[in-house]
């Protein structure tokens, strides 16, 4: 009876092209937007997921400052000094990798070619804490870091620039006019998490870059990469406690540095990319409401123009149930039709749109799902009420009715 | 058994409407009808009749008395009920053939199949061998707006004889027609009603159309006002 239905129903979709795809058009819209801003959302929030995790995992990065800034008025925070660091990897537990940072930018040359580029001074806990391996050279020895020997780490954009096709290791050129050997290559790692180019870089001991380049012993950055068997969190706390002690910041007065956690900061703004898809989905919901509402507004047309069929109907035989069957199958039949349509479309316009946004096209299949069921619901809820109507009628006025 | 009416009407009366507006349709129709009978029910507009077929039809209920039809007390039944009666004993042919538009003329047919619950083949079988007793087995693809009235007429009586019914219910089916299509209708009618035994009720009032009829039921303000034998009985 259920398959005699749906036919019954296709046929009288088929009488009314025109009306029936019309009619179907909010929902096609409003699934094929919900799809749509769902994918989407998901591969921007994956891709943001995939470029913070390229700053490595458990990293606890000290800043001195407040905030993300460096704080308002009043005197400006000190720098961390190398003995921070010394203090930190000794007297703190759970700390797989301590590398201090000192940065400085300015033109490197080599032979013809000029390249300005981010000079990172550190040491070679840097590649152990963000585990980021060499493509080929070696890292620093503990000897080159403690006399702040001319030696360079070279990232792969610096290399493309400076060397073109020629194999760097073991090369000199000149950064901000002082002299230095490459002696490692980076492996390439692209984009950063802010977009910054983190390949277009020269690493070298930072002992140099503060003799040379920054003239103190100033640190700006202290990574510290926590060991796998320990909560970040418990040393995040310690690490605040240590630096309060050593700063001497009076119990009750706020820090005068601070911590981030790397995977903190992977959460928010995957968070906020969440929410973002989240508001975006419902405001695109509220129009799949509309189209139900315009299904509904069709039924109850539809019912009062075949008021005549339904009589006829009634008269050989079918019994109430069954003429709302008809009228509610009807309505599920559109809608589930304006469902698969949009979810067609919205597979196009993803994965036309992801590569202009620059974020992966991921298929979600439960999103697709969860749209044909939910459009099929408003069928069956649109379409109920005229259902209701055309069961009831008393078959003496249907067929009557002009 | 066997002898008893297929119908049977006892004091049944119609009220429409309640307190000072009230209207009595029907004030006490007594009616039998006989298996295999083709009955003309006559009258001038208002004296009932349409109300009686409505009643005879299982189409509406009598406001008192008793009706009992194939057995069943009808004025008892619920209206799902009634419409199984109807799916099961009863064909109807209406004055404007109330065929569905923009639906051939085979789909057509089929409809009272479909609420049988019967499948495809046996569906398009029936329809087809329908079609054929009314003579438009050719044109069982046309929609009704590609034939003519006498045809979609045909077609109508098609539908309701395909159930293979004990009772047809005719009201003014020679209405919307000429007298030449008229003729060939009824003729068509007295046919089923001898060769298929399907007991016919026709609502007409035209006195050339009751002449095919072999009971004619004369109704006067709500009563039977006579019962003649007509023409061809």
């Amino acid at each position: 009876m259920l398959g005699t239905t749906v036919t019954l129903a296709f046929r009288a979709i088929m009488r009314h092209k025109l009306r029936s795809f019309l009619t179907t058009l909010g929902i096609i819209i409003g699934v094929a937007a919900v799809i749509t801003m769902t994918t989407l959302g998901n591969g921007a929030t994956a891709a943001v997921r995939e470029q913070i995790s390229s700053l490595g995992a458990n990293i606890l990065q000290l800043r001195p400052g407040q905030g993300f800034g460096r704080g308002g008025g009043g005197p400006r925070p000190p720098d961390f000094k190398p003995e921070d660091v010394t203090a930190i990897a000794q007297q703190i537990t759970g700390v797989r990798a301590v590398a201090p940072q000192a940065q400085s930018s300015g033109q490197a040359i080599y032979e013809g070619n000029n390249w300005n580029t981010t000079v990172n001074g550190t040491t070679a806990s840097y590649f152990e804490a963000q585990q980021w391996a060499l493509e080929s050279g070696r890292l620093f020895m503990p000897e080159e870091e403690e006399a702040g020997k001319p030696v360079c780490i070279i990232g792969g954009t610096l290399r493309r620039n400076l060397f073109r096709q020629e194999d760097p290791v073991g090369k000199r050129f000149r950064i901000k006019g002082v002299s230095c050997q490459v002696i490692g290559l980076l492996a390439t790692r692209g984009q950063g998490g802010f977009g910054q180019d983190q390949d277009d870089v020269v690493v070298m001991p930072i002992k140099f870059v503060q003799r040379r380049f920054t003239g103190n012993r100033d640190i700006g950055l202290i990574m510290v990469a926590v060991d796998d068997a320990y909560e970040t969190a418990t040393v995040q706390a310690s690490l605040e406690d240590l630096m309060r002690e050593r700063r001497r910041i009076k119990p009750g007065d706020a820090d005068n540095f601070n911590v981030f956690d790397t995977k903190q900061i992977s959460d928010t703004l995957t968070g906020t990319t969440t929410i973002l898809t989240q508001i975006v989905g419902a405001v695109a919901a509220i129009s799949l409401l509309v189209g139900g509402i315009g299904i509904m507004n069709i039924m109850l047309v539809s019912v009062t123009e075949r008021t005549r069929e339904i009589g006829i109907r009634l008269a050989i035989g079918a019994v109430a149930n069954e003429v709302l069957l008809q009228f509610l199958v009807e309505a599920v039949v559109l809608s589930c039709l304006g469902g698969l349509i949009g979810m067609f479309l919205a597979l196009i316009a993803s994965i036309a749109i992801a590569p202009l946004m620059q974020v992966p096209f991921i298929f979600d299949w439960q999103i697709n799902l969860l749209a044909v069921v939910f459009s099929a619901a408003i069928g069956v809820i649109f379409g109920y009420f005229p259902a209701r109507r055309a069961a009831s009628l008393n078959p003496i006025d249907a067929l009557r009715h002009e | 058994m066997a002898n008893d009416p297929i119908i049977r009407l006892r004091g049944v009366t119609k009220t429409y409407g309640s307190g000072p507006t009230a209207f009595q349709a029907l004030k006490g129709v007594d009616l039998e009808i006989e298996r295999g009978d083709f009955v003309a029910v006559m009258g001038p507009s208002g004296s009932g009749k349409s109300t009686t077929m409505n009643i005879l039809g299982c189409l509406d209920v009598p406001t008192s008395g008793e009706f009992r039809f194939h057995g069943h007390h009808v004025e008892r039944l619920d209206r799902d009920q009634r419409a199984l009666l109807r799916r099961k004993y009863l064909g109807f042919v209406f004055q404007g053939f109330n065929l569905l538009s923009r639906t051939t003329a085979l789909e057509n047919v089929e409809l009272p199949l479909l609420y049988r619950g019967e499948d495809r083949q046996t569906r398009h079988a029936s329809g087809l061998a329908a079609l054929d007793k009314v003579g438009l087995k050719p044109w069982w693809d046309h929609t009704p707006a590609e034939l003519s009235g006498g045809q979609q007429q045909r077609v109508a009586i098609a539908r309701a004889i395909v159930t293979n019914p004990d009772v047809l219910l005719a009201d003014e089916p020679t209405g919307n027609l000429d007298s030449e299509r008229s003729i060939e209708i009824m003729e068509l009618l007295t046919d089923l009603n001898r060769n298929s035994g399907i007991t016919v009720l026709m609502v007409t009032h035209e006195a050339d159309m009751a002449a095919f009829a072999r009971t004619i039921v004369h109704f006067k303000d709500g009563l039977v006002e006579s019962i003649e034998k007509g023409a061809r009985s």
